[in-house]
């Protein structure tokens, strides 16, 4: 049979209890009375760490910290300024992913343009919006390409995809993020101690084991990838916490199911054939040095950062907000003043509680 | 936002596409990233593309690894 996993095992098994059990008998026996922290960087595990209970479940000194892992929250409020004038500008149909609608930028957010009038519209797959531009040739259709690496190299296939149906209507604002640099600058920020890094299954899935090495060796934080499944998860975190008590300084792979030691070459080649790094500023971060990714020169006729002139007013941060504080894993979603009194699902005031998997939305959700 | 879907690979459509059910909906996708994906194939779908194909030995192999750490075996980690 297929299981919900696309393998043919059964789909029980990535949730069985007795399994589940064994692994958190193994976390508990692992770590003792030790203070341990790890991070994961991926919404998914976000989001399913806190719908399987798995925080509850761990032993009182071991700490799971939400990071930067939700694209959308990451986006500095500039950039969202910047997909807002887009959304303003005659002739331009700006097409997203659903997160980003509601995000606020510094004085509206493209689910209040759209009603007002503006042309916003989600889509599923970066290739809608390369079929919504040939199906509006009078338009200029904007993408807004946000995400980490396992996004950006489907937006470089849609880009590609244009040239090679000759669609010149079809645009991209790149704000993509690289998640191994921001590890790295997380590692190296001395205001907190991580034990090691749950690292994001799905970008593995594109980049594979080796950009993970270097982080290991040089900043000395061990890292597992990891699956999504509840089983996933644990075994992430019991064999981080026995390579943090073990010393060994290292990157292991819990989800080979989803990521092959060397990733994926195809997705990865069309990703550097369209994109060069570029410095980004990521919300909570700051700028970080070659952790973005740029549209090639070669490419500039889709690059919306070329084509329009998006100078847009220094940006206005919501008052009281601590999103960058909760992105740097340094404040717990309900520790900031804000968080379930002037900032709920319903009435968002940061990134993090507005987006489906950011780690004040996932605290709300799952904690309260 | 990095949230993949699984799905099966029904029919080759050409260009590249095919027609893939995930969960009971079919739905076209793209094997520009996955170029040698067939029918019949299991894969994980992110934005509409096929990012990669799982096979039956993958997934056994990952419940090795949570059997193996529930029992008290660490993975084959590179070493440091």
């Amino acid at each position: 049979m297929i299981d919900a996993l696309g393998a043919p095992i059964a789909p029980a098994a990535w949730r069985d209890p007795e399994r589940a059990h064994l692994l958190l008998e193994r976390i508990w026996q692992i770590a003792g009375d030790r203070t341990l922290a790890f991070m994961e960087v991926c919404g998914t595990h976000t989001m399913n760490i806190g719908r399987f209970g798995i925080r509850p479940a761990m032993p009182s000194g071991v700490r799971l910290i939400s990071g930067p892992g939700c694209p959308v929250c990451v986006t500095p409020t500039q950039d969202i300024d910047r997909a807002i004038e887009l959304a303003r500008a005659p002739g331009v149909i700006v097409a997203t992913f659903g997160d980003m609608m509601r995000v606020p930028g510094s004085a509206s957010s493209l689910a209040a343009e759209r009603a007002a009038g503006r042309d916003v519209r989600m889509v599923y797959s970066p290739l809608d919006a390369v079929k919504l531009a040939q199906r509006n040739p009078a338009s200029r259709v904007v993408f807004l390409g946000v995400g980490f690496e396992t996004t950006a190299p489907t937006v470089a296939a849609s880009i590609l995809e244009a040239r090679a149906r000759g669609v010149g209507n079809f645009l991209v604002l790149s704000m993509h993020k690289l998640t191994a640099p921001a590890l790295r600058a997380l590692a190296a920020d001395g205001s907190i101690d991580i034990d090691g890094f749950i690292l994001p299954g799905h970008v593995s899935t594109v980049v594979g084991e080796s950009p993970y090495r270097a982080l290991a060796q040089d900043a000395g934080v061990p890292g597992v990838i990891t699956g999504f499944e509840p089983l996933d998860i644990l075994a992430g975190i019991a064999e981080l916490a026995s390579m943090a008590t073990t010393g060994r300084r290292s990157i292991a792979n819990a989800y080979p199911r989803g990521v092959a030691p060397e990733g994926n070459p195809v997705a990865r080649d069309l990703m550097q054939r369209v994109f060069e790094p570029c410095d980004a500023l990521w919300r909570g971060l700051g700028p970080i040095p070659r952790s973005g990714l740029g549209i090639r020169k070669e490419f500039s006729e889709y690059d919306a950062l070329a084509r329009f002139d998006l100078d847009v007013e220094p940006a206005r941060e919501p008052a009281g907000c601590r999103c960058g504080d909760v992105l740097r894993g340094v404040l717990d979603p309900a520790d900031c003043p804000l968080f379930g009194r002037a900032c709920t699902p319903e009435e968002p005031v940061g990134p993090c509680m507005v987006s489906s998997e950011g780690s004040c939305a996932a605290a709300h959700r799952f904690r309260v | 936002m990095c949230l993949s879907v699984p799905a099966q690979i029904v029919q080759l459509t050409g260009n590249d596409l095919a027609i893939a059910n995930m969960m009971g909906v079919e739905r076209e996708i793209s094997l520009r990233l996955s170029p040698n994906a067939r029918v019949g194939d299991h894969v994980l779908v992110h934005a509409g593309f096929a990012l990669h194909v799982i096979d039956a030995a993958q997934a056994r192999e990952t419940l090795a690894i949570i059997d193996g750490l529930g029992s008290g075996t660490a993975l084959p980690g590179g070493e440091p």
